[in-house]
């Protein structure tokens, strides 16, 4: 886990670094939020990971001298096929083009999305097809 | 339905293929959340976006073969050409790479079941192509597609200028695939952090595997901007704010700021794969380790970093940047870069190297990336750029390098991958006419365009009179790009007979080193039925040629005083169908 957040970390003072340098040099204002954003984006998931590293018993993934056997048991659940997330996508289209030709598609579109919702949460109890 | 899946063994069940339960066809496309099909339904719809690019760049290259010619109109030109960019920038190139290959191959290298969130990644797919459709249909409106550049300049691309229903169809499926590539960096990150397999430390990921993981970071830096910047751009078009535009008190170079703010991560967020698939295919190609496997790790972290403080050098005729900074971290990114153009060579320096079609296309890379990298560097100075801005000369070079990455180190990955994809070989013969074709028809295309740039040519121009003289290079120009239409079209044709007249894939056929060759072509649900030991950053090259293994080199490079250990294999049945190599060494 330390190596992972130290790639976070280094985009983290990176960012901060390169975001002072460039408010001294140039005080403009946009190009200096994004760059403390940019900076932010390593720092939270970044800290949050050392923070975690310091707390846990290297993985077996960690673990350069790491045998097979040694992560053997469940990775996770991984659904292999589900309907939801292209019920999802087509509301995700529909709402998006009510941008374009007016709010009636998102009407069809929020129906959608609400039902995936539901959907997928059911497929989630049962732990298999809806 | 959810499965749980297990780690595999290294003594796994016998190699039996694995019934594939489920739905099949169409209904397998729309409902399936396995990586696999997820990543080959990218990978073939961004090579349709690729193809109806590609024709609108010989339309556009028809339309400059002479002077004053009329074969499209210059609002078609001007939809030709911002759909071309779009496409190919929005659509194919990074879709591609982060949605079809990487999807498909980051789990295989890291030894995962499966990408950390299955359904997460069907959604991104839908958005994506619901985007690029929507982006398409604009065509079908009746003021036709936008016609503003791939970059949408404010005001051009406010109400007045730019009015009607395809640009706004425009945003919205940039909207679509902004998320869908936020949800897929997330996703890979993800993968890579938490799903590898027992041993596989993150410095024995395959550099591929890295460049995602640096790709990733970037597209959460990037996309989230460019789909702030949409939002207000259609708030300007609809709501009557007035950000971008001057007469309501609002900043247009503001737009250009958040949009390169974007854009230059987005250039690398293109390229990094293609410099991963380019280090994948080198050393397995050369039958030797990567040179400076660390070198590569660190090259690629600060690319990323670096370019997303670059932005502005796409804005140096403004007039309002800092030239200084944007010219010195622009120049900055040629260090790392060329860290690991040293490597690449350092790795075919002294291998026995094979030129099967894979090696081809990725020399041919190397070449061709070199050529548009260092035009970048003449273009990272203020002065040049002021000569060549918005010429010709800035189109060959972005071609070069998108081109370079995107075209021939994406076919160098298909070829590479496609056996282990598909379960079938694609035509050697084929694969290296359609390299040669398109490596001739490459600098033919786009060297005159370097003259035309520096002899004055304005992009974007739909017509030129004959006093300017640039009709014969335009004609060089063109006939080049019917050579790369020969070349994708010689590709299709190789990917029609391997569906034909199938050559049965086997597991490992080029010998590969990492782990996505250690199971079957292709490979079963949830990846894996036995995984060899990871003792190094190439475990599969170690267990086939325990000879030849790393783990000394590895040993004496890195951690020079500790004994080494003994050599990796001897656990875990050698040999059967999950792992063995075509070549003997």
């Amino acid at each position: 886990m330390k190596i992972e957040s130290y790639v976070l970390l280094f985009m983290a003072a990176f960012g901060a670094v390169i975001c002072a340098v460039y408010w001294f040099t140039s005080y403009e204002d946009a190009g200096s939020i994004m760059l403390g954003a940019f900076g932010l984006l390593g720092l939270l998931p970044g800290g949050y990971y050392y923070w975690w590293s310091r707390r846990m018993s290297p993985r077996p993934e960690d673990d350069p001298e790491a045998t097979q056997a040694q992560g053997a048991g469940v990775v996770g659940a991984f659904p292999s096929t589900s309907i939801w997330p292209f019920v999802l996508g087509a509301a995700a289209l529909l709402i998006a083009l009510s941008l374009v030709f007016g709010f009636w598609t998102a009407i069809f579109g929020f129906t959608l999305a609400v039902s995936a919702v539901i959907g997928v949460i059911v497929e989630s109890r049962r732990g298999g097809v809806l | 339905m959810t499965l749980v899946a297990e780690r595999p063994g290294v003594v796994g069940r016998p190699g039996e293929p694995e019934r594939e339960h489920g739905p099949s066809g169409i209904v397998k496309w729309i409902t399936s959340t396995d990586h696999k099909v997820i990543g080959k339904s990218y990978l073939v719809t961004s090579l349709v976006f690729f193809c109806l690019a590609g024709v609108m760049a010989i339309m556009m290259r028809t339309q400059l073969v002479s002077p004053d010619n009329t074969i499209v109109s210059q609002h078609t030109y001007n939809e030709l050409f911002t759909m071309h960019g779009s496409l190919m920038l929005y659509l194919f190139a990074g879709p591609f790479a982060f949605g079809g290959l990487a999807n498909y191959l980051v789990p295989l290298q890291v030894g995962a079941p499966d990408m950390a969130f299955p359904r997460l990644n069907a959604l991104s797919y839908w958005l994506y192509l619901g985007g690029g459709v929507t982006m398409i249909a604009g065509f079908l409106t009746v003021g036709g597609a936008a016609d503003f550049g791939w970059v949408a300049y404010a005001p051009l691309s406010d109400a007045v200028n730019s009015p009607g229903a395809g640009p706004d169809m425009w945003i919205v499926a940039l909207l679509l695939t902004g998320f869908s590539a936020i949800f897929t960096g997330v996703n890979i990150v993800t993968t890579v952090f938490y799903l590898r397999a027992p041993g596989m430390t993150m410095f024995r990921v395959p550099i591929f595997t890295w460049n995602m993981v640096v790709t990733g970071i970037l597209i959460l830096i990037a996309f989230p901007v460019l789909t702030a910047a949409l939002v207000m751009l259609w708030a300007d078009r609809h709501l009557g704010t007035h950000i971008y535009s001057v007469a309501g008190g609002g900043v247009p170079v503001l737009w250009q700021n958040l949009f390169w703010f974007f854009g230059h991560p987005e250039v690398y967020i293109l390229a990094l794969p293609y410099f991963g698939m380019v280090t994948e295919i080198l050393p397995v190609f050369s039958r030797k380790p990567l040179f400076g496997y660390r070198g590569m790790v660190f090259a690629t972290i600060s690319i990323g970093a670096l370019s997303t403080s670059v932005w502005a050098h796409h804005m140096f005729t403004t007039g309002v940047v800092l030239l200084p900074f944007f010219s010195l971290m622009s120049y900055l990114i040629a260090v790392p870069t060329g860290i690991k153009f040293f490597n690449w060579i350092g790795t075919m320096w002294r291998g026995s190297l094979k030129f099967d079609t894979p090696m081809l296309f990725a020399v041919g890379f190397l070449v061709v990336f070199l050529f548009g990298g260092v035009t970048g560097i003449f273009l990272a100075s203020p002065p040049i750029d002021f000569a060549t801005h918005d010429t010709y000369f800035v189109v060959a070079h972005f071609h070069e390098v998108l081109f370079g990455s995107a075209v021939f180190g994406g076919f160098a990955g298909l070829y590479y991958w496609y056996p282990k994809m598909f379960g079938r070989m694609l035509r050697e013969s084929l694969g290296k006419a359609s390299f040669w074709f398109m490596f001739v028809g490459f600098w033919v295309t786009f060297l005159p365009q370097y003259l035309l740039g520096l002899h004055g040519m304005p992009r974007r121009i739909a017509e030129y009179s004959a006093s300017t003289g640039w009709t014969s290079l335009n004609r060089v120009s063109t006939v080049g790009a019917y050579l790369l239409f020969v070349a994708v079209a010689i590709m299709v044709v190789n990917a029609y007979v391997s569906w034909r007249r199938p050559i049965q894939a086997p597991a490992n056929p080029w010998d590969g080193h990492t782990l996505e060759w250690a199971t079957s072509s292709p490979p079963p649900h949830h990846n894996f039925y036995r995984l060899p030991p990871i003792r190094s950053e190439r475990p599969l090259w170690d267990f086939n040629h325990p000879e030849h293994t790393t783990r000394k080199y590895e040993e004496s490079m890195h951690r020079g005083n500790r004994a080494p250990a003994s050599v990796p294999v001897g656990d875990g049945a050698r040999g059967g169908d999950g792992v063995e190599g075509s070549g003997a060494s």
